[in-house]
């Protein structure tokens, strides 16, 4: 049995959890140090697949600033960051642009888009 | 002739003039220097904003577009490029742009909104070279984020506030290698949630009770000294450790904007370096108004909104004369652990249902008791498990707990132990 040591950043009281590792039990895990239930889907979703929203900029053209800052419109996998930051450097768009626009659809199949963040013309 | 002129044009002015046109008045201006409204949530990129205000997690940009389109719905008139140079006591504003040249208007009130600005080398005193690839966190923020220039390839951090957990990862997102980022008190600036998704994610180590004694290049940064402090802040004399990178970024901290207010002999306050303000956000300069990082440095948008519609909702009183300057002053005291308190002065009369203390506690603090005294007596206790100073605390209190007994002072305070 291995347990974990996880900050929770679902809100600001920053709870110290111990996610444990159970096999024997109905639930494959364990977690103490949770001061609400928030903290408890959040250290289970930790070990199983963590998950983070994902912002950055990509080029734009013909508009007043050279980048357009965009987001991804959910959670993506947190091994996937690096992957879909080169996707998203590979991209260029040109104004106008509207907040919340889709600049690509379905990133590495995740199911989550990324967008515009902001209007630009 | 405005009714109500508002200068910068950042979440705590946009705020400040909707909420002046909710309350009736018509003739209002805002006066930004910028080629743009937003202020400087448009080089934050990340999310995070509006938890509070929209209950959702917006980036930046999205918090202030928000904001923009209701101004602009509103049809409340601003001017972009116009630096304000001075304001004078009688309400003038004096302000210049490449179309118009200097342009002088006089207002009835006036709310200040000129944000914050970044403490730079100078502020600190690090010793060395000056060559080229050290900068504020602010600074290569814009420059990444905006201008699509990239700082440099490894990195130092030096200061472990918001910006600088924030341009860490950013950074790193981008391809440079941070190699470590320092924080010369025992604690972190920042918020823990920052430090979890910022350093720990990316395995970007961060040292505490450590700073930079100098920096080393000449044309370039080739490397900085590390060393270590301890408890009162010395050199431990050998902890000395070099460390290579061609690029250090300094997140020192923020101080507000106060060169107009300091023209305007305005009554500063030593610890926020801001204006002392009272319930309605007015400073010791009566009808001019201030709200945002102008007053005081805050870490989550979402308040600076808030405070910023007081400023609104009291500069248009202000200008209709329905604003009250008479009756009973309650002084606010920042006691035991508590660094400042703003509003310092409560007028009672002005008071509608409630008044927002916000304050900052000068220390980390674990379970611990606030205590609330009203000349003296307790009259409210609220329990914390964690206090930060990098998180601004705000205690909510009833009109009732300030009309109930002629109270001529509030006082705020940390107690550690049991009762
Ligand atoms: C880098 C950074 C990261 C942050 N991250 C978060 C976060 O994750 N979540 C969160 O909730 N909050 C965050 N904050 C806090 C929040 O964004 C700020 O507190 C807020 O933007 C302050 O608003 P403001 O309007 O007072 O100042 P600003 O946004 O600085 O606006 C001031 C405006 O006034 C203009 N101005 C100044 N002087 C003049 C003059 N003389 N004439 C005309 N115009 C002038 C400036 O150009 C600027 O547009 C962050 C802050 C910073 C600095
Ligand atoms: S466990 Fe609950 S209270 Fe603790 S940090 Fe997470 S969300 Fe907040």
């Amino acid at each position: 049995m291995s347990c974990k040591e996880i900050i929770c950043i679902v809100c600001p009281m920053g709870c110290h959890l111990q996610v444990a590792e159970n096999p024997n039990m109905e639930e494959v895990y364990e977690v103490a140090g949770n001061k609400c239930p928030r903290g408890k889907v959040y250290g289970i979703n930790e070990m199983v697949n963590p998950t983070r929203v994902l912002t950055t900029t990509i080029k734009i053209e013909n508009a007043p600033l050279k980048r357009l800052p965009v987001k991804t419109n959910g959670v993506v996998p947190k091994d996937k960051i690096f992957q879909c930051m080169e996707v998203i450097n590979k991209v260029k768009v040109a104004s106008p642009v509207n907040m919340g626009d889709v600049i690509v659809s379905n990133i590495l199949n995740t199911g989550v888009d990324i967008v515009a963040s902001r209007s630009m013309r | 002739m405005y009714d109500v002129a508002v200068i910068g044009g950042g979440p705590a002015g946009l705020a400040a003039a909707i909420e002046a046109r909710r309350n009736g008045i018509q003739n209002i201006l805002v006066i930004e220097r910028d080629r743009e409204l937003g202020g400087i949530l448009q080089q934050c990129i990340h999310n995070g904003f509006g938890l509070h205000i929209f209950k959702e997690e917006l980036t930046g940009p999205e918090y202030a577009e928000r904001f923009v389109n209701e101004l602009n719905e509103l049809g409340i008139e601003y001017k972009l490029d116009s630096m304000v140079l001075e304001i004078t006591k009688d309400k003038k504003v004096h302000y210049v742009n490449s179309k118009d040249g200097f342009v002088s208007i006089q207002a009835k009130s006036i709310i200040l909104a000129m944000g914050c600005r970044e403490r730079t080398r100078g502020a600190i005193g690090v010793a060395g070279t000056r060559p080229a690839g050290v900068f504020t966190a602010g600074t290569a923020q814009r420059y990444l984020n905006m201008e699509g220039y990239m700082v440099g390839k490894k990195i130092v951090i030096l200061g472990s506030g918001d910006i600088g957990l924030i341009m860490a990862r950013r950074l790193t997102l981008e391809g440079a290698e941070v190699k470590i980022v320092l924080e010369r008190m025992p604690y972190p600036g920042g918020l823990t949630r920052n430090i979890v998704q910022c350093l720990n994610d990316y395995n970007i180590p961060l040292k505490v009770s450590h700073t930079i004694s100098s920096i080393k290049g000449k044309d370039r940064v080739e490397g900085v000294t590390i060393v270590q402090l301890d408890e009162s802040g010395r050199i431990i004399p050998g902890s000395e450790q070099f460390m290579e990178c061609d690029t250090l970024i300094l997140s020192v901290g923020l101080i507000p904007e106060n060169e107009l207010s300091e023209k305007l002999e305005m009554r500063l306050d030593k610890v926020t370096k801001g204006p002392y303000v009272n319930e309605a956000m007015e400073t010791s300069v009566s009808g001019i108004f201030a709200c945002g990082n102008v007053v005081h440095v805050h870490d989550i948008v979402d308040y600076v909104t808030e405070e910023s519609r007081i400023a609104g909702r009291n500069a248009a009183k202000y200008a209709k004369g329905e604003l009250k300057t008479e009756g009973r002053l309650v002084e606010t005291v920042p006691g035991n652990g508590i660094s400042y308190i703003v509003p310092h002065t409560i007028r009672v009369n002005n008071i509608e249902n409630k008044v927002d203390l916000l304050m900052r506690v000068r220390q980390v603090f674990h379970d611990v008791r606030m205590i609330i005294k009203a000349d003296g007596e307790k009259i409210r206790e609220i329990k914390k498990s964690h206090l930060l100073p990098g998180e601004m605390e705000r205690v909510s209190l009833d009109i009732k707990a300030l009309t109930c007994k002629n109270i001529a002072k509030l006082e705020v305070e940390i107690c550690e132990g049991e009762e």
